[in-house]
Parts: structure tokens; C-alpha cells; sequence
């Protein structure tokens, strides 16, 4: 529950828009043993983003030295040398190499896409709660005609139409992003909008401004950040797949979605190029749900393994209790679509 | 209810005529389909005879209009690439989208849902536990990863099932296993979230007390008041999956609409990507709408809200 005195600016507490303590539990959920999971998420990305960074240093060979002699290497433990541990590809470029290169690309580019989604879908959603009326409908009918189109089409459109860019793959990952901070953020304003130190401070005179970002907005960060944890691995599933349509990050440059898409050619024949960069891709995307299944039970133990759902079921209580007819489906909506859209690797 | 239906088909238009709005500028946007879709040596005059016929050469905002008027007319217009309606084109694929999607949902439904109630009922176990992590590693697998290691592994080392295409059950089994993957974990991990609060009410305490089996309270006690969720998360994942897989049907070959519609992106096939687009989303609409319908008849709190 979050807490706040007459004369404090600050809440005490992290917890989403509260459902007041109607929704105490009676029985809590036993703790586990979290930290290890926390850590093993960290430990995974923190792993991945050292490789990114110093792919230069890391990596044996080039991402683009090409030697036909030693075309098609299969891996040490099937015949290869230690030369190319991993392998080599159908121009004899080093698997491990471009996997280590590919980091780059496929995990940089989701970070940095992640950390622009929530800027702006944070701020939209904040401002969609607080001002409510035609600046919300808008805001909201924005999520709503791009949520009732299945985002991958949509990504796909807007790279094969525009072109594949580096740009043009940021904003593409950035607009599959911000409706789901959008949506939660708004959520979490409008169930706080009549909390009680809120209240306390519209009656101090605070100005809006002021109650939004030094009263609400803290509320809202430790959901986001567990957000940001799936949103990440969301991201780098798009952003391979994308890659794997050849809509990503262009040639030579590697990326894992690509070198996924050039190993299918040989998917009789040279079984590791298919192998390894789906693993890498698994394992870095498994760190960051790790991370964030974690975060959320850490931050928040009654919500444990669904943020969506629990939010819905706010909504519902909220609905149940207040009689808001008109405001029926966009709470059923709401939740449950965050529900939905909650853990990365939804695209199919 | 019949004024919220209406609010949210009114809303839902709205979203429609948004959507087909920037649709139709990124296509505006990508270049004339005169050049693109005619061959390189056409002459200047063919090519105006070409935007001419399809009514290219007026400015945007008009065909965007005249486009509108003849879709509420039912006419989509013909495909640039395919002498045929398009949204003949599109509802053709319509079919193998549909069997692959209800194939993929009926797997996960039937193998999630008990999953999810025992991991719930046995919670804390190593059971639970094992299911946690394959959920989670689960959601973590891309799709078309997935896919070419089953085609790998069953059909090319193994060669168990066809490689890809569409024909008997043989070919819907692979692109079927590989896309309910990801939506068994979901729904694995839905169900055992919602019992485990479900188990947690004064109800089940009564069924307990009563001195039903713990079978009958977690399978049917339980599971009835967790139903709401489940229900939604599948109606939504119908509703995507309507779209098409576009990821699996590209790994498995599948002619269904998410290859059609990447097909008719890549040929700048103006007419057939609006059609499928229209299509999609107003399958995704009516799926939004049934569950909201659904919603009040699983639970009756709704209605009198």
C-alpha cells in the first residue's frame, strides 16, 4: 500500500495503483528464492551486453572475413578445428565471430528501442490518465487502431515500404513497445487519480505537473521497469524475425534474425548454422523474462506471475464496485490485453 | 448492453478508417506501383495507361475516398499482380489460416489447461516448479526458430512428416506444434496464476469443508472462476492469429494470410494488402466484441454493473 502524509511529497511504497485493501490477501504467498533468479536474469544480460559491447575484442575473426576454402566448417566435437569453435557459414565467415557481432545489432538495438518506448509510452500514458477527456480518447484511439492490427504485418509494411533503415527498425520496435507502457500507465493513473494523497495534494494546490511527476510517476516506475524487462525480450524476437524476413539490419552487418535466415538454405546440410544463433537468440531473451518474472515478484509478491491479469482483476473490482458502465470495456480491455501482451516472444 | 455494443462498433470503425488511413499513405509513400509492377522497359505512356485504370494518378486524398466508397459497396478493387478480386485473393487463404490457427489453439487448450491446474493445485512441488521453467523457456523460443529445428530434426534427419506445404494432417502437424508452443506456456502460466487465486477464496474453503475431493474443488470449483481470463487471453490470441502466423507460415510454406498479405507487401500489391489488412482487422474486431459478449455470460457481476 502506498502511504502518504499530509505534508510529505513523497509516497512511501512502490506498489501499481492500488485496489485499496480490498484485495489484501489473506494467505501470502510464500517467498522463493528470488534473489538467485534476479541475479541468473542480470548475469545472463549483463554476459550478453559485455559481448555486444566489445564484440571488436571478443571475437576471433571478422564478422565479414570471408574464406571460401573454409566454406561450410562444421563445429568442434563434429569434425572441426578450434579455429572456428562454431563453425563457419557458406562463405567461410566464423559462426562464433558473427554471432558475437550480432549482439550488436540484435541486442543494443532492442535496448535502446526499450528505453525509448518507455519515454515516450510513459509520458503519453501518463497524460492520457491525468487529463482524461479528448486528450485521453485520442491518445487511447491510437493504442486501439494499432492494436486491432497484428503488429508484425504492420512491422513488416513499414520496412518493406520504407526501406530498411536503422531508423526506420527503431521505430518500428519503438511502436510496438510504447502502447503497452501507454496502456499500464494509464491504468495505473486513473485508479490512483482518487487516492488518498493524491487527493491531499490537488487540496494543497499542487499543480498538475507537479502531482504527476512528483507523486504519481514514482508509483509507476517499478512496473515499468519489470515491463522493460519483458519488453526487451519482446524486442529481440522482432527484431530477429525481422532480420529473418530480411527486413532487419542489412547485409554484411550480422544480425542473429538474419544469419537465422541465410542458415535455412542449408538447413540439410549444415545443421550448426541454423542451431547457434537461435540459441543465442534463447538464452539472451531468457535472461530478460528471468529478470523481469523476478523483478515483479520482488517488487511487488501479490501480483506473482502476471502483472496483466492482476491489473485486470483491479479493473474488475474497480468496475464491480464503482458501477462505471461506460468505462466497462476499456477496464476488461485494458487488463486483459496486458495480460496478453505481457511476456516477449509473441511473434508467430 | 446493446448501447455498449454500439459504443464500441462506433469506436471500433474509428480504428478501422485509422488503421486503412496509414496503410494506404505507407503505401502511397513506397513508390508508384506503375513502376514496380510493370516492366522495365514500359513506355511513359504505358505507365500512365497502367495509374489511369487503377485511378493512381489522382491525388491521394481522393483515392482514399473513392477507395472507402467502394469498399462500404463490397468492392475491393482488383489485385496489381493477380487478374482477380482481391478480396477474393484474400479470403482464399482464409481457410488454411483458420485450420492451422484452431489446430495450434485446440493443442494448447487441451494440454495447458490440466497442466496449469495440477501445477496449481501441487504448488511449491518439483512438478510446479518443472513447469514453471519449461513455461518460461517456453515463451523465450521464437517461433521460427523452433520451426526449422522440427523440420531439421522430424523431416529432413528423421523424415517422419512432410517438410512444409499444406495437404493432409501430416503437413498441420509440425506448423501446428510449433505455433501452440509459445501460446501453451502462456496459457499454462495463466491458468495456474488464476486457480491459485481462485483456491485461495472463502468458496473453496466451503467446498473443502463440505468434504469434496481435492480434485473436485480445484477442477471444478477452481478452474469455473478462472475461466474469465483464459477465455480472454485465447479470444485475443484468435484474434492475432487471424492475421495469420506469419512466421510459421513462412518457415512451414503454409498458404495462409500472413504469407499472402507479406507476399502482396513485397509486390506492392496496393489492393490485396488493403483487402487483407480490412479483413484482419475486422476479424479482430468481432472477436472483441463476441468476448465481451462472453464476459457477461461467465460472469453475471458484469451485466448488472
Amino acid at each position: 500500500m502506498t502511504v502518504a502524509m499530509a505534508g510529505s511529497d513523497e509516497p512511501i511504497g512502490v506498489l501499481v495503483a492500488g485496489t485499496a485493501d480490498a484485495a489484501v490477501r489473506v494467505t501470502p504467498a510464500p517467498r522463493r528464492g528470488l534473489g538467485g533468479l534476479v541475479g541468473g536474469g542480470l548475469a545472463i544480460l549483463a554476459i550478453a551486453l559485455t559481448v555486444a559491447v566489445f564484440a571488436g575484442t571478443i571475437a576471433p575473426h571478422g564478422f565479414d572475413d570471408q574464406d571460401l576454402a573454409f566454406a561450410l566448417q562444421p563445429p568442434v566435437g563434429a569434425g572441426g578445428t578450434w579455429a572456428n569453435t562454431l563453425g563457419t557459414d557458406a562463405l567461410g565467415r566464423d559462426v562464433l565471430s558473427r554471432i558475437v557481432y550480432g549482439a550488436r545489432t540484435s541486442l543494443l538495438l532492442a535496448l535502446a528501442s526499450v528505453l525509448l518506448a518507455a519515454v515516450v509510452g510513459v509520458t503519453l500514458g501518463l497524460v492520457s490518465g491525468w487529463a482524461g477527456g479528448r486528450i485521453d480518447a485520442a491518445i487511447m484511439s491510437l493504442v486501439e487502431a494499432q492494436l486491432s492490427l497484428p503488429y508484425l504485418l504492420l512491422a513488416i509494411a513499414f520496412m518493406a515500404l520504407l526501406g530498411p533503415s536503422l531508423i526506420n527498425l527503431v521505430v518500428v520496435l519503438v511502436l510496438r513497445s510504447w502502447v503497452v507502457y501507454a496502456r499500464l500507465v494509464r491504468v495505473a493513473v486513473l485508479s490512483m487519480k482518487s487516492r488518498e494523497f493524491v487527493m491531499i495534494a490537488v487540496a494543497l494546490g499542487a499543480t498538475d505537473r507537479r502531482i504527476l511527476f512528483r507523486h504519481i510517476a514514482p508509483n509507476v516506475l517499478a512496473p515499468a521497469l519489470v515491463v522493460s524487462s519483458f519488453q526487451l525480450a519482446e524486442l529481440i524476437i522482432v527484431e530477429s524475425s525481422l532480420g529473418f524476413l530480411g527486413l532487419g539490419v542489412q547485409p554484411p552487418t550480422p544480425s542473429w534474425g538474419s544469419m537465422l535466415s541465410q542458415g535455412r538454405e542449408y538447413i540439410a546440410s549444415a545443421w550448426w548454422l541454423v542451431t547457434f544463433p537461435g540459441l543465442a537468440i534463447i538464452v539472451t531473451v531468457l535472461g530478460a523474462n528471468l529478470l523481469g518474472d523476478a523483478l515483479r515478484d520482488a517488487l511487488d509478491p501479490r501480483l506473482r506471475t502476471s502483472v496483466g491479469l492482476s491489473l485486470w482483476r483491479r479493473a474488475m473490482d474497480a468496475m464491480v464496485t464503482r458501477g462505471k458502465g461506460s468505462r466497462r470495456s476499456t477496464a476488461l480491455g485494458e487488463g486483459a490485453v496486458e495480460g496478453h501482451l505481457e511476456r516477449g516472444g509473441g511473434e508467430r | 448492453m446493446a448501447r455498449h455494443v454500439l459504443r464500441r462498433s462506433v469506436r471500433a470503425v474509428a480504428a478501422l478508417l485509422l488503421v486503412t488511413a496509414v496503410v494506404f499513405t505507407l503505401l502511397h509513400l513506397s513508390g508508384d506501383p506503375a513502376y514496380v509492377l510493370l516492366a522495365p522497359d514500359a513506355t511513359p505512356e504505358q505507365r500512365a495507361v497502367f495509374r489511369a485504370q487503377y485511378g493512381l494518378d489522382r491525388p491521394l486524398s481522393v483515392q482514399y475516398a473513392r477507395y472507402l466508397t467502394r469498399v462500404v459497396q463490397g468492392d475491393f478493387g482488383q489485385s496489381f499482380s493477380f487478374q482477380a478480386p482481391a478480396l477474393g485473393v484474400a479470403l482464399e487463404r482464409l481457410p488454411a489460416t483458420l485450420e492451422l490457427t484452431l489446430a495450434a489453439m485446440a493443442l494448447a487448450v487441451l494440454v495447458s489447461i490440466p497442466a496449469g491446474v495440477l501445477a496449481a493445485r501441487w504448488r511449491g512441488t518439483p512438478f510446479d516448479r518443472l513447469m514453471m521453467a519449461i513455461t518460461l523457456v517456453g515463451q523465450s523460443v521464437p517461433t521460427f526458430w523452433l520451426g526449422m529445428m522440427m523440420i531439421m530434426v522430424v523431416a529432413v534427419h528423421f523424415r517422419l512428416l512432410p517438410v512444409s506445404g499444406r495437404g493432409g494432417w501430416t503437413h498441420l502437424v509440425m506448423p501446428a506444434v510449433a505455433l501452440a508452443l509459445w501460446l501453451m506456456a502462456l496459457l499454462a502460466r495463466v491458468t495456474r496464476s488464476e486457480v491459485l487465486e481462485a483456491l485461495e477464496q472463502d468458496y473453496v474453503r466451503t467446498a473443502r469443508a463440505k468434504g469434496l475431493t481435492e480434485r473436485a474443488v480445484a477442477g471444478r470449483h477452481a478452474l469455473k472462476n478462472a475461466l474469465l481470463p483464459i477465455v480472454t487471453v485465447l479470444g485475443l490470441q484468435f484474434g492475432s492469429l487471424l492475421g495469420g502466423a506469419v512466421m510459421t507460415e513462412t518457415v512451414f510454406a503454409w498458404p495462409g494470410v500472413g504469407t499472402m498479405i507479406l507476399d502482396a507487401i513485397l509486390k506492392k500489391d496496393v489492393p490485396v494488402v488493403l483487402a487483407g489488412v480490412m479483413l484482419v482487422a475486422i476479424g479482430f474486431i468481432i472477436v472483441n466484441l463476441a468476448l465481451d459478449l462472453l464476459y457477461t455470460v461467465l460472469d453475471p457481476r458484469i451485466r448488472r454493473a
